[in-house]
C-alpha cells in the first residue's frame, strides 16, 4: 500500500493542517474582541462566570482555557493584541513551510524528472522492489514499472558501465551506489567512461549521467563503508560533483543534477536521510533547481568564516548557535557544489571576517579543506586573512567500530568551537 | 599512349562479361547453445564483392601507411593497427545497418573508417591535427562517429558501455541493436562476465563479439585462458566459433547473430578467429611471441584480401586490371589523406579547454600556474 503523508498532501493541495487553521480563527477573533471598546460584550462574556450550579466532573474547557493555550504555542501575549497588523502577522499559519525529510526530497526530485522527460531512469541495486537500500526510492519501481527502475545484479563495475553507455547512446541515467564504498569497484566507469569522454571526443559524444547514494560516514558501520569520497571525484575535470546539505539542497541540486548533460556525482548522506527540514513553496515547486557550482551563505556573520558540506553545515550551524551566546557571530557557508568550487562565495567572506575554518567529515590529507586553502592562498582573499586557515577534518585513520572511538574520528560541535576560539585568539 | 589504348581496351569490355553474382561454400561455424548457425554457402554480387574489395584496401593501405608515419614520429604515443583484421571490420558493417550501434576497444582505426569516418579524418587525428575526426583531442584510441561509441583505451571497458548502449535500443524500441567488440584478452576481465549476466537477464539487443587474434600483447590465449573457446564463454548465452580470415563467412554469421538479436531473443556472442599482422601496438615488434613463420603462413594462406580477390578473379566476377584501378586509387586516397595529416596545423591553444562539458556556459579553467586563466566553452 502506498504510504503519502498528511503532511504531502497537504503540501501538495497547499492546505494547513485543520486545528492550525482554527486556531488561528480563534486567536484573530480574541484579537479583535479585545480591540472593541471596554464596554463591549465580547469582552465580557470572556471573563463572565455563568451562575448556578455545574454539572459534577471536570470542570468544561471554556473559551479563555483553549485561548491561553492557543497564545502559548504561537508565542503571543495578551498585550500584543493591540497591534492589529502585527498581531495578525504572528498569529498567521503558514501552510507554505513544509517539513520534508531529505529522503523524500531526493524522492520528490527523482519521482517529478522521471515524470518530466521519458529518458530518465534509475537503476541500481535494490532501487525497484526493495524501494531502495535506504528507502530513496521508495514507491517508484510501483509507479513507473521495470523499464524505467531497474534493479540490478551486485555487479557495481558492469552495471555502472551500462549506465554510461545507456547516456551515450541518448538515454538519462540514474545510476544508484548503495554506498560511494562500492563505487570504487566502478570508478574506471565514472571516471574514464564518464567523465573524460566529451573531451577526448571534443565533444561529439556527451554523457548525460547522474552517479548517486549515500557518502561518507555513517553509524557503526566501520571502515569499508565510512569513506567519504568528496576529495576522489572532485579531483577529477570532466565530472561536476554535488554534497547536498539539506532537503532543499537535495531537491534542488538533484534536479539540476539529471537536467545536466554531462557527468554529475551525487554525494548524499545516509544519517541526513531521516532528518526533516523546512522547505519552502518556491522549493516544493516542480521546476526548482539549485544551480551546481553556487555556494549558499546559511548565517550570515562577521567574526570568522565556516565552510562546510553536507551534513558537517549542521554541526557549523550548531556551533555557530553556541558561539553566539559568547558574542561571536559566524558566517556559514554551505558549499553544497565540490567540484566547481564557489571560491569567490568563500572569498567575499574571508574579505569580511577575516578568518576561515573549513569543516568537513572526509580525511585531511589532500581533501576538501586542503584545496580551499590552497585557492584562498592563490586569490585577492589571502590579504585579509588576519591568521591561517584552520581545517576541522575526519581523523585520519579507517573509521573504527566501537562508538567512544567512531564518535571521536569524525568532527564534533566542541572541535569546531575549540578551532573557531583558536583562530580569534581567544 | 599505349597505356591509353590498353585503358580503352579494358574499357571497352562491357561489364555484362563479368559474372554479376556467385555463390560460395563457406566454413561452418561451430555452435554453442544453438540448434542452427549461419548458413554454409553464401552470396556474393559483384557490386558488393568490388565495395568490399576496396574499402578492405583502404584499411590495409592505412595502417600501413599509420606505420610508416609512426616509424618517422609523425605519430606518437600509442598505435594499434589492425592489418590482417580487415575482414572482420568491413564482414560486420555488411552484416548491420549504419543506424546500428557499435563499439569497440583501442584496435579502433578499421572500425572508424567502416561506422563512416574518413582516411582524411581519421589520418589526422593520428598525427593530432585540428582536421582530425576529435579535432586532435584523442589520437589513436578515441575515435567517435554516429552509432560509433569509439576508440577505448581501458581493456574491457567498453563492454558494459556497448550493453547500455544496447540497453538504450531496446528502451527506445527502434530495433536497433549493439555490436561490442573485445580481444581475446579482454575476454578474462570480469566485468565482461557482469555485463554477460545483465545482458542475458535483460535481453538486451546485443551482439558480443571476440576477436580473437591468438595474442593478448605478448601472451597467446594457451597462456591466458583456461577456456580458450571464447564463443562458450558466454555459458549461458548462445555463441558461435566464426572464420575470421573469410568476410562472407564473418558476414553471414552477423546477419545470423543480427536477426537472433532483432527477434528479442536477447544477446549472442560470435568469436571471430582472425590475425594481426603487425605487433599488439607500434613499440611491439611481434616476433618475441610468435615465429616470423606463423606470420608468414597467415599472410599467404589465409590473407583476408587475397582470399577475396581470388574467389573474385577465379569467378570471373572482376578483372586483374580492374582490381589494380582500384588499388592505385587507394593508394592516391591515402598519399592524398597523408598529405593532409602532416600538413594540416595543429589544434589551437584556444582549443586546449574547449569540450570539457556539453551544453554549458563558458567557464574559466586553471593553467600550469595560479595567474593563467584559461576558458573553456563547450
Amino acid at each position: 500500500m502506498d504510504k503519502i503523508r498528511n503532511e504531502q498532501i497537504r503540501g501538495t493541495v497547499k492546505v494547513e493542517q485543520f486545528g492550525d487553521k482554527a486556531r488561528e480563527a480563534r486567536l484573530r477573533w480574541f484579537g479583535r474582541v479585545l480591540r472593541r471598546n471596554r464596554g463591549y460584550i465580547g469582552q465580557r462574556m470572556l471573563e463572565m462566570e455563568l451562575p448556578g450550579r455545574r454539572r459534577r466532573g471536570r470542570p468544561q474547557r471554556r473559551f479563555m482555557d483553549v485561548v491561553k493555550v492557543d497564545m502559548e504555542m504561537v508565542g503571543v501575549k495578551v498585550e500584543e493584541a493591540v497591534d492589529r497588523a502585527r498581531w495578525r502577522q504572528m498569529i498567521h499559519c503558514d501552510f507554505q513551510l513544509l517539513q520534508v525529510t531529505v529522503r523524500d526530497a531526493l524522492n520528490q526530485a527523482m519521482d517529478e524528472e522521471l515524470e518530466r522527460d521519458e529518458r530518465v531512469f534509475l537503476l541500481g541495486e535494490e532501487v525497484a522492489q526493495y524501494d531502495g537500500a535506504y528507502k530513496v526510492s521508495r514507491g517508484l519501481w510501483k509507479k513507473y514499472g521495470d523499464k524505467r527502475i531497474i534493479d540490478t545484479p551486485i555487479s557495481e563495475m558492469g552495471f555502472a558501465g551500462i549506465a554510461v553507455g545507456a547516456a551515450m547512446a541518448g538515454l538519462r541515467p540514474i545510476c544508484e551506489f548503495m554506498t560511494f564504498n562500492f563505487s570504487m569497484q566502478a570508478i574506471d566507469q565514472v571516471i574514464n567512461s564518464a567523465a573524460k569522454t566529451c573531451y577526448m571526443s571534443a565533444g561529439l559524444q556527451a554523457v548525460p549521467i547522474v552517479f548517486r547514494g549515500p557518502n561518507g560516514a555513517s553509524a557503526g558501520v566501520a571502515a569499508q563503508h565510512s569513506q567519504c569520497f568528496a576529495a576522489w571525484y572532485g579531483h577529477c575535470p570532466g565530472l561536476k560533483v554535488v554534497s547536498p546539505w539539506n532537503s532543499e539542497d537535495a531537491r534542488g541540486l538533484l534536479k539540476s543534477a539529471i537536467r545536466d548533460d554531462n557527468p554529475v556525482v551525487v554525494l548524499e548522506n545516509e544519517l541526513m536521510y531521516g532528518v526533516a527540514f523546512e522547505v519552502s513553496e518556491q522549493g516544493l515547486s516542480k521546476d526548482f533547481t539549485i544551480p551546481i557550482g553556487k555556494a549558499k551563505v546559511e548565517r550570515p556573520g562577521n567574526h570568522v568564516t565556516l565552510v562546510s558540506h553536507s551534513r558537517m553545515v549542521g554541526h557549523c550551524l550548531d556551533a555557530a548557535a553556541v558561539l553566539a551566546k559568547e558574542g561571536i557571530e559566524c558566517e556559514v557557508i554551505n558549499l553544497r557544489t565540490i567540484r566547481p568550487l564557489d571560491v569567490e562565495t568563500i572569498e567575499a567572506s574571508v574579505v569580511k571576517t577575516n578568518h576561515l575554518i573549513t569543516v568537513e567529515g572526509g580525511w585531511p590529507q589532500f581533501g576538501v579543506g586542503a584545496e580551499i586553502c590552497a585557492r584562498i592562498m592563490e586569490g585577492p582573499a589571502f590579504n585579509y586573512l588576519d591568521a591561517p586557515v584552520i581545517r576541522v577534518t575526519g581523523v585520519d585513520i579507517p573509521m573504527p567500530y566501537a562508538k567512544i572511538l567512531e564518535d571521536n574520528s569524525t568532527p564534533q560541535i566542541k572541535d569546531i568551537i575549540f578551532s573557531v576560539k583558536k583562530t580569534l585568539n581567544m | 599512349w599505349v597505356e591509353l589504348l590498353l585503358r580503352v581496351v579494358v574499357s571497352a569490355r562491357t561489364y555484362a562479361d563479368f559474372t554479376p553474382q556467385a555463390t560460395f561454400d563457406i566454413k561452418k561455424c561451430d555452435l554453442h547453445k544453438l540448434e542452427e548457425g549461419p548458413p554454409v554457402q553464401a552470396v556474393l554480387t559483384r557490386e558488393e564483392g568490388l565495395q568490399y574489395y576496396r574499402t578492405m584496401q583502404i584499411m590495409r593501405r592505412m595502417e600501413l601507411k599509420a606505420d610508416q608515419l609512426y616509424k618517422q614520429k609523425i605519430i606518437r604515443g600509442f598505435c594499434h593497427l589492425y592489418d590482417g583484421q580487415e575482414a572482420c571490420a568491413v564482414g560486420i558493417e555488411a552484416g548491420i545497418n549504419l543506424t546500428d550501434h557499435l563499439i569497440t576497444a583501442y584496435r579502433a582505426h578499421g572500425y572508424t573508417l567502416t561506422r563512416g569516418g574518413t582516411v582524411r579524418e581519421i589520418m589526422a587525428e593520428l598525427t593530432g591535427r585540428r582536421g582530425g575526426i576529435a579535432k586532435g583531442k584523442g589520437g589513436s584510441m578515441h575515435m567517435y562517429a554516429k552509432n560509433f561509441y569509439g576508440g577505448n583505451g581501458i581493456v574491457g571497458a567498453q563492454v558494459p558501455l556497448g550493453a547500455g548502449v544496447a540497453l538504450a535500443c531496446k528502451y527506445q524500441g527502434k530495433n536497433e541493436l549493439c555490436v561490442c567488440l573485445y580481444g581475446d584478452g579482454a575476454a578474462n576481465q570480469g566485468q565482461i562476465f557482469e555485463t554477460y549476466n545483465m545482458a542475458s537477464l535483460w535481453k538486451l539487443p546485443c551482439i558480443f563479439i571476440c576477436e580473437n587474434n591468438r595474442y593478448g600483447m605478448g601472451t597467446s590465449v594457451e597462456r591466458a585462458a583456461a577456456s580458450t573457446d571464447y564463443y562458450k564463454r558466454g555459458d549461458f548465452i548462445p555463441g558461435l566459433r566464426v572464420d575470421g580470415m573469410d568476410i562472407l563467412c564473418v558476414r553471414e554469421a552477423t546477419k545470423f547473430a543480427a536477426d537472433h538479436c532483432r527477434s528479442g531473443k536477447g544477446p549472442i556472442i560470435m568469436e571471430l578467429q582472425t590475425y594481426r599482422y603487425h605487433g599488439h601496438s607500434m613499440s611491439d615488434p611481434g616476433i618475441s611471441y610468435r615465429t616470423r613463420e606463423e606470420i608468414q603462413e597467415v599472410r599467404s594462406k589465409s590473407d583476408p584480401i587475397s582470399m577475396l580477390k581470388d574467389r573474385m578473379l577465379n569467378n570471373n566476377m572482376a578483372s586483374v586490371e580492374e582490381l589494380k584501378e582500384i588499388d592505385v586509387e587507394v593508394r592516391k586516397e591515402i598519399e592524398d589523406a597523408a598529405q593532409f595529416a602532416t600538413t594540416d596545423p595543429e589544434p589551437p591553444l584556444e582549443d586546449l579547454c574547449n569540450h570539457i562539458f556539453h551544453n554549458e556556459p563558458p567557464l574559466e579553467v586553471r593553467g600550469t600556474n595560479p595567474w593563467v586563466k584559461l576558458k573553456s566553452v563547450s
